[in-house]
């Protein structure tokens, strides 16, 4: 009896899926309106984005039309006149079209506006990121009256804006954005313009002329490698391929995820003889430790580092440093090496939602960032932020913080967006099968 | 709360309204849930099936489909997961299946029987990070128990971490929820066999053989195709464990719509994705429809 | 109350205990018993093997250094809440997520389908089919290939109640549905609802009444059995969860897993308590189904 009950019932679920899918795949093809879509992300960017940050300087990103390093030192309330800005913007007090400080009257009404509003939200900030868990701890101290709430810490950038179209206008939608550059190119309709204080002492370069977006900092391309595992320090890129590595050579993100991974890629290409132009070499390069055996294609959970999995990542400085300090407690050691002349960086980006839930607050957030005291967080995070050499000229760099950044001798290489897209396309038609 | 109980007969009220009221009003009854599966499971469905079709700015398209055929990575991560998943479920269908029926024999309402079930409904949802560290941290490497042991009694090689992100790692990773859903799922089947069954057949001079081909086997199959078929579906959609596993390339079909859909690299495609999301679908009921056409024929030869 | 249950009583129908007393007749000569009692061990046994090995690989890995030692490390951080909420602060919180949407959710799904399918039965029996093929349906759509398409529901509900993780729930009653169904029609099936309810109508009992009082105690087993289905898969869930970009239990295991800082040992230790954890409600609630007819006997 309960057998035939359970044919009859699993018969019916046949016939009936099957008419199902046949039914709303004939009604999708007759219908040619709809009303809800997923958000549709354009790839192409808008001529105002043609600028894309890109940066070359010596040691750091440094700011060649010399800026006064004034505003460097941490907000000084209401001193600061935010040049270029307050002309086009609304009555003032009005949080949402602000686009500088004096557009709130300084820094004490916006300090004032912001406790008035009382939260913010941020998100996608990984705690070990660049330190951002020192960063959130010191606006948290300095601005107790603002409850902060760090929404899920590791999304990507592209769910960042996804969550922000889902959340739009309510009072839990994200109100500033961590973005990599493609996401926020193909993005600026989402951003509000502001410019901070500190803005002239960011070069033109890394910054949308408005106030859309700003650099905040980058990371170095490195590789970190149990030193231990390998039994030697690394000297090339070539040892990568050596046999006590068997399996355990890790990328940081899949390519044609993850800017990190895409820009590992970049650098392997650079470090043999490619360029920012052809990444070609750098695909062959991690064919090549395919071939080797050595390739990692398991998920790079930095967990598996310290279980001993994984022993070489290629990846952002800042993400090393962790590592780093995971190995002094787990008992391996953790190095970084970085081929000569190979300086690779990619700066992520800054912006405010337009649509921002608590726009005062927002805007403190970014005042906030580029102080001094936060811009020394993301130093010891092992991040190199787009003050540093404003910084250096203010004498306010915590020295002790800048043990953690890598050593670079000449200058950063950046991609422009005309090198991403071409990067892109290239790994889209090539990296699958190198690696497989 | 027992004095509500006795009342007098209230028929009446039952029975009001005029005839075409009367008829739709016990479809009222149905309403809430046809409501929540609208907005949740058919809507949803509708807009993937109809974003496919659609370009970025709305307009129809075939493009997405052009776009996914014509990316061999597509194809061969659709190929994988198919792969993947009939291999799983034949595994987890024919060991799960073998379970249950001893399992059966066991005493019903016994602590054995309890013991199985409870493991097997948890192990069956056992997935992603955890899942992936077990097998890892038991199978892989010097610090993995399995491997280090087999090395140091065999001397088998241990595997490296990528084991695992391979074709039969994952058939083997998918292996372990997909038996012991097959126990849940098929254990009520096996249970209709009566011993008596049994007992007639052995009276009759049937062999155990004789049993399984005649009796319990017919009876069994259509069930049995039923659960392979779930099991099918449950591996082929199955996602969180090959993101904890898979790293590099999105091998699967479930990890290139997550690719499609968080990207950052400017590679990602809402569009495409739904498109893939579609292709999933039109396979599983593709698969489906198999399943029907093997369940009318059956029936006929049972007839 | 009391004299309705007395009526219904017989009625009741335990599948278990009824292939129980079935069973006790059988006289398989004691030879053959002897042997099946023996292949059935060892097949069990060997599968047991399979599904335990990696499990012991966790315990193990829990506890051993990288040069062999052993550390209780992991274990002791486990234990001590305070510990673990500054070891993985999402963890916590995404367990009690997890846990509120398994009660939520076997609540909703058995709120929605128990009336819904009595209705069915005794007005409008001409629409099970359709009620059938909407529940079964979720099997054939995969649960990505339903995220792809929330998003635009999920921006409605953010509006509406907020973004609040527990709202997941919505999507699982979905997903539980397949399961959940075959559970309680089964139930359905094995009492007469008709006479049932029409009996209780007599006596003046309101339609919600009937399900309250007649229909629930008497698919107690069915409706446990369909909860039981739906906690196991919410305990687990990750892909609803992770591409709508929310937390809950597996994201934030998913998570601790990719944090450099994080142990490996504290994660291998904190799935298997999880692992034990669900598997001692899954235990504790196949004793439920039991539980009634001792109560009630008296």
């Amino acid at each position: 009896m309960r057998v035939v009950t359970t044919r009859s019932a699993l018969s019916r679920t046949g016939v009936i899926a099957g008419l199902a899918v046949l039914a709303l795949t004939a009604s999708a093809c007759g219908s040619s309106s709809t009303t809800a879509t997923a958000p549709t992300t354009s790839s192409s960017s808008s001529p105002a984005a043609a600028s894309a940050p890109s940066v070359a300087s010596s040691s750091a990103p440094s700011a060649s039309s010399a800026a006064p390093s004034s505003a460097a030192s941490s907000a000084a309330p209401g001193s600061s006149t935010a040049p270029g800005s307050s002309s086009a913007s609304g009555t003032p007090g009005d949080s949402k079209t602000a686009t500088s400080l004096a557009d709130f009257g300084g820094m004490d009404k916006l300090v004032a506006a912001a406790n008035k509003e009382g939260a913010l939200n941020v998100i996608a900030l990984p705690p070990e990121w660049s330190d951002y868990k020192e960063v959130i701890a010191g606006f948290q101290k300095k601005y107790p009256g603002i409850k902060l709430t760090s929404q899920q810490p590791d999304i990507s950038s592209a769910q960042e804006i996804q969550a922000a179209d889902t959340t739009k206008g309510t009072d839990q939608a994200p109100d500033v954005f961590d973005l990599g550059a493609a996401v926020t190119l193909a993005n600026l309709d989402h951003f509000a313009p502001y410019k901070v204080a500190a803005w002239n002492d960011i070069p033109a370069a890394n910054k949308e002329a408005t106030g859309l977006w700003f650099n905040d900092y980058t990371g170095v391309m490195t590789v970190g490698y149990n030193s231990d595992a390998l039994g030697k320090d690394m000297t090339s890129l070539e040892d990568l391929k050596d046999p006590a590595l068997k399996g355990a050579v890790a990328l940081d993100g899949d390519p044609t995820q993850a800017n990190e991974g895409l820009l590992a890629v970049v650098f392997a290409s650079v470090a043999n003889g490619g360029s920012l132009d052809d990444i070609s070499k750098g695909v062959d390069f991690f064919k090549s430790l395919k071939a080797a055996g050595t390739l990692s294609t398991a998920k790079a959970s930095l967990q598996l580092v310290s279980a001993g999995k994984i022993n070489a990542i290629v990846g952002w400085s800042f993400n090393q440093l962790p590592i780093t300090a995971a190995g002094t407690a787990n008992g391996f050691t953790w190095k970084t090496f970085t081929p000569k002349g190979v300086n690779l960086g990619s700066f992520y980006n800054q912006a405010i939602n337009k649509d921002a839930p608590h726009p005062a607050a927002a805007r403190l957030w970014q005042e906030y960032l580029y102080t001094a005291e936060a811009q020394n967080f993301w130093i010891k995070g092992g991040a190199l932020p787009i003050l540093y050499s404003s910084m250096q000229k203010a004498g306010t760099i915590d020295t002790t913080a800048a043990k953690s950044l890598p050593v670079i001798e000449g200058e950063i290489a950046q991609m422009t967006s005309d090198q991403t897209t071409k990067a892109n396309a290239y790994i889209k038609a090539n990296w699958a099968k190198a690696i497989s | 709360m027992s004095a509500t109980v006795v009342a007098p007969p209230a028929v009446a009220p039952r029975s009001g309204g005029d005839g075409r009221l009367r008829r739709m009003k016990p479809l009222l009854g149905v309403a809430p849930f046809l409501l929540y599966t609208a907005l949740f499971l058919l809507v949803p469905t509708a807009i993937v099936v109809i974003g496919a079709f659609q370009g970025d700015g709305g307009s129809f398209t075939l493009a997405n489909f052009s776009a996914l055929f014509g990316q061999s990575v597509i194809l061969e991560a659709l190929l994988r997961s198919i792969v993947l998943s009939v291999v799983s479920a034949v595994i987890g269908a024919v060991v799960g299946a073998v379970v249950a029926y001893f399992l059966s024999t066991a005493p019903p309402s016994g602590l054995l029987r309890k013991l199985v079930t409870s493991a097997s409904s948890v192990l069956a949802q056992f997935s992603g990070v955890m899942l992936a560290f077990a097998f890892i941290f038991s199978f892989t490497g010097r610090t993995g128990l399995v491997s280090r042991t087999l090395n140091s009694w065999f001397g088998v090689p241990e595997p490296d971490v990528n084991y695992f992100a391979s074709l039969i790692g994952l058939i083997i990773v998918y292996a372990y929820f997909q038996i012991p859903l097959m126990v849940i799922i098929f254990l009520p089947a096996v249970d209709g066999i009566r011993p008596q069954w049994r007992e007639a057949t052995e009276s009759l001079g049937g062999s155990t053989w004789v049993f399984w081909r005649r009796v319990a086997g017919p009876l069994l199959t259509p069930s049995f195709l039923g659960a392979l078929l779930l099991l099918f579906a449950n591996a082929f959609s199955a996602f969180a464990t090959a993101a904890a596993l898979v790293g590099l390339g999105s091998p699967l079909i479930t990890l290139q719509i997550s690719n499609a859909l968080t990207s950052e690299t400017g590679l990602g495609a809402p569009n495409l994705a739904k498109a893939e999301a579609l292709i999933m679908v039109v396979i599983v009921a593709i698969v489906m429809a198999g399943y029907y056409w093997i369940q009318k024929r059956s029936s006929r030869w049972l007839g | 109350m009391s004299a309705l249950d007395a009526a219904i009583a017989p009625v009741v129908t335990d599948p278990a205990l009824a292939t129980a007393s079935e069973r006790q007749p059988r006289k398989l000569r004691a030879a053959a018993r002897r042997k099946q009692t023996i292949v059935r061990w060892i097949v069990l046994g060997l599968v047991a093997i399979f599904m335990i090995l990696p499990l012991a690989g966790l315990i193990d890995f829990s506890t051993r250094l990288l040069n062999g030692k052993r550390t209780g490390r992991s274990w002791a951080t486990v234990i001590d809440l305070d510990k673990l909420n500054a070891a993985a602060p999402d963890l916590v919180e995404g367990f009690k997520v997890t846990i509120a949407l398994c009660l939520v959710t076997a609540g909703l799904t058995v709120l929605l389908l128990v009336p819904t399918m009595t209705w069915i039965r005794l007005r409008v029996p001409h629409v099970s089919k359709l009620v059938e093929f909407l529940c079964l349906l979720p099997l054939t759509i995969p649960a990505i290939v339903l995220v792809v398409g929330l998003g635009p529901i999920y921006r409605g509900i953010a509006h509406l109640l907020g973004t609040g993780n527990i709202w997941l729930t919505f999507v699982y009653v979905i997903l539980a549905f397949p399961y959940a169904y075959r559970s309680i029609d089964a139930g359905l099936a094995a009492i007469d609802v008709k006479t049932l309810s029409e009996a209780a109508r007599t006596l003046g009992c309101s339609f919600p009444a009937v399900i309250m009082r007649i229909v629930l105690p008497n698919i107690r087993a069915a409706v446990l059995g369909a909860m039981f289905l739906t906690i196991a898969l919410c305990l687990g869930e990750y892909t609803v969860a992770y591409l709508l970009s929310k937390n809950n239990l597996s994201v934030a295991l998913f998570n601790l897993g990719l944090s450099a800082s994080g142990d490996p040992r504290l994660t291998a230790a904190v799935s298997l308590i999880l692992l034990v954890f669900g598997f001692l409600v899954m235990f504790g609630f196949s004793f439920l189904g039991n539980t009634r007819r001792m109560k009630k006997g008296k």
